[in-house]
């Protein structure tokens, strides 16, 4: 279950995040039970999970807002129980509910962020005009931000993550709530972040997220790691390519069954016209079991090579899809094992 | 720069922002400004019209109550302040940043003196309109002035801590008035406290929002020729019980504001 490094086999150095057997509980309700993460300098860690798994509990601790019940957590060379200013310095965060003020001007949150980083006058707001500018804020500088669309908003919320320059950056579900249009471009300003060496650490429920940002990904699911890996390493985890082909006709099915199998890992899974069947060598096994269906005489009416995403691999290792949940969540409203990230959604 | 020059910088951007947000909202805007306008003219002419004090004017009487009851129920913008910050994800923001902590809560009640200053000046400049008069000394008169605001501070910060305390803005404007309202109102603000039944005359005449009224009366010289000296302690020394009750209510509700603002992450 633990393909790449375990924490304790490596130490994350003095620009990454280090957090060994992390707990909270909020009076009965456990939100993390012993949770270890490890983000070497320059890398992404994707943390993954449903709804009231213990993201928002793992970030609020890593970040200071929070102090843990058990465990530490070292975040760019300072632990944050012992030294929780020197984290603050070196950190940078933004996400669902880390907010920039609405009532104020893109430029004027920056400004201020600047200042209370205590870089001056002069440089908070040269720094403020220079992110605007980077993140295409320019034109909206000088309106409230409330008058900003959900994507302009992330963007000045990233940006205000970054007035410090810090080595480390946080970013709490950053995309949720996003068309897709939008959560694209965040994806683009976040994988510039990371090409400069920024060490990042990212919760998502978001498998593509994960997909597309994170070198390694952690899986949690209520308070405890699940698995952790690549994207391909978990996706290994619930087995490889399949091919699957639907037929025109039930007479058929005998014969493709037979034809497949002889491609195939075991057996060959049937359900109504499709059969189904663990496949390796990908494109090149496929074209020559369809080669051998058409000599065999089979119609086939459609065919398909399926690769798992991280879906499966969800479904696989919580036996529940993250997205249901999620919504099931926010349906049911804050019930007790959620009620840590349900109320700091509150905030956004 | 020192830890106390940086604190101070920070509370400072903080009460910035803060002052910024009057332009920019209106409903801070009516709450500063025409609230306070809109009491001073109404309670002037509706009971200032209506009631005869002998040997002065009721109107004059009023005025003083109507400040000190407009800058206390001001207070409140303190707690919602925090509240609305919390529930937006403001403080979050805050909390992960390198500053000294307690500076957001200082910087939000200092920014409330501003809003208090504002909601002064522009009550003050109605009362001359409508025929109050300071007729006193400038020194006097800027002491009444200052007690009020000083007294007004000390009450944000029970503002402060109840807004960090509860969940909504909502619960901020509802708990505020319940009890800012019988606060103000078993009071010397409106009708002298002589006349009430005697459970409410010894809560109005130890009221410290009774004290901070004559204190400011005394100090404009608003005060009816004729009328009785008060019989009890608070109230012939209006001006120390107030300088008291400040300092008593800052040295409690500080600590207890900031105590909770650095947990305010730990119990949601």
């Amino acid at each position: 279950m633990h393909p790449s490094t375990h924490p304790s086999a490596a130490s994350a150095g003095p620009g990454g995040i280090e957090a060994n057997g992390l707990v909270k509980r909020y009076g009965d309700v456990v939100a993390l039970a012993g949770l270890d993460l490890v983000v070497p300098p320059g890398t992404v860690l994707g943390l993954l999970g449903p709804n009231g798994a213990g993201k928002t509990t793992a970030v609020s601790i890593l970040t200071t807002l929070i102090a843990p019940d058990a465990g530490t957590a070292v975040v760019a060379g300072a632990d944050v129980v012992a030294d929780p200013r020197a984290v603050r310095a070196r950190i940078g965060l933004s996400g669902q509910y880390a907010a920039v003020d609405e009532h104020l001007t893109g430029f004027e949150n920056l400004d201020m962020i600047g200042r209370l980083y205590r870089l001056g006058r002069r440089r908070a707001a040269a720094r403020g005009r220079e992110l605007l500018e980077r993140f295409s804020l320019t034109d909206a500088a000088d309106r409230p931000v409330k008058t900003y669309s959900g994507g302009m908003r992330r963007r000045l919320d990233l940006a205000a993550a970054l007035v410090a320059e810090p080595p480390v950056l946080v970013l709490d579900e950053p995309t949720t709530g996003l068309d897709p249009r939008s959560r694209n471009e965040l994806w683009d300003v976040i994988r510039e972040l990371v090409r400069r060496g920024s060490t990042l650490l990212l919760t998502t429920q978001y498998m593509e997220e994960a997909e597309q940002l994170a070198d390694d990904i952690v899986v949690i699911d209520h308070g405890r790691e699940i698995a952790r890996g690549t994207a391909d390493e978990l996706k290994a985890m619930v087995g490889g390519e399949r091919m699957e082909i639907s037929l025109h006709t039930d007479a058929d099915l005998d014969t493709a069954r037979r034809v497949v199998a002889r491609f195939c890992h075991g057996e060959p899974h049937i359900d109504g016209r499709t059969v189904a069947a663990p496949i390796s060598g990908g494109a090149q096994t496929l074209t020559e079991a369809l080669r051998a269906l058409d000599s065999a005489g089979v119609g086939l009416l459609d065919v398909g090579l399926r690769r798992p995403t991280l879906d499966d691999v969800f479904l696989v290792l919580t036996g529940h899809v993250a997205e249901d949940d999620a919504a099931a969540a926010s349906n049911a409203g804050p019930t007790p094992d959620r009620r840590s990230d349900e109320s700091m959604e509150v905030a956004v | 720069m020192d830890r106390i020059g940086y604190a101070f910088a920070d509370g400072f951007t903080i009460a910035r922002r803060n002052v910024i947000k009057i332009r920019r909202v209106p409903e801070i805007l009516v709450a500063v400004l025409v609230t306070p306008l809109m009491l001073v003219v109404m309670f002037a002419y509706v009971f200032g019209s209506s009631i005869d004090v002998p040997g002065g004017s009721y109107r004059e009487f009023l005025i003083g109550g109507t400040f000190a009851m407009t800058l206390i129920f001001g207070a409140t913008f303190t707690g919602v302040g925090l509240a609305d910050d919390m529930q937006k994800g403001v403080i979050n923001r805050f909390r992960s940043l390198p500053i000294t902590q307690s500076a957001v809560v200082f910087g939000r009640t200092a920014s409330d003196v501003i809003y208090n200053v504002a909601s002064l000046a522009i009550m003050a400049g109605a009362g001359l309109v409508v025929g109050w008069r300071i007729r006193t000394g400038v020194a006097d008169a800027l002491l009444g002035f200052g007690l009020l605001l000083l007294f007004a501070y000390a009450i944000s910060w029970i503002m402060a801590y109840v807004g960090l305390l509860v969940p909504s803005v909502e619960v901020v404007n509802n708990a505020s008035f319940i009890v800012i309202f019988p606060l103000t109102f078993i009071a010397n603000t409106f009708v002298p406290s002589d006349n009430l039944p005697t459970p409410l005359r010894i809560f109005a005449e130890w009221n410290p929002v009774s004290a901070v009224t004559q204190a400011a009366r005394e100090l404009f010289g608003n005060i009816p020729a004729g009328t009785p000296a008060p019989q009890v302690w608070s109230l012939q020394n209006a001006e120390l019980y107030t300088l008291l009750w400040s300092a008593i209510i800052v040295a409690v509700f500080a600590p207890l504001a900031i105590h909770r603002y650095r947990r305010v992450g730990a119990s949601r």
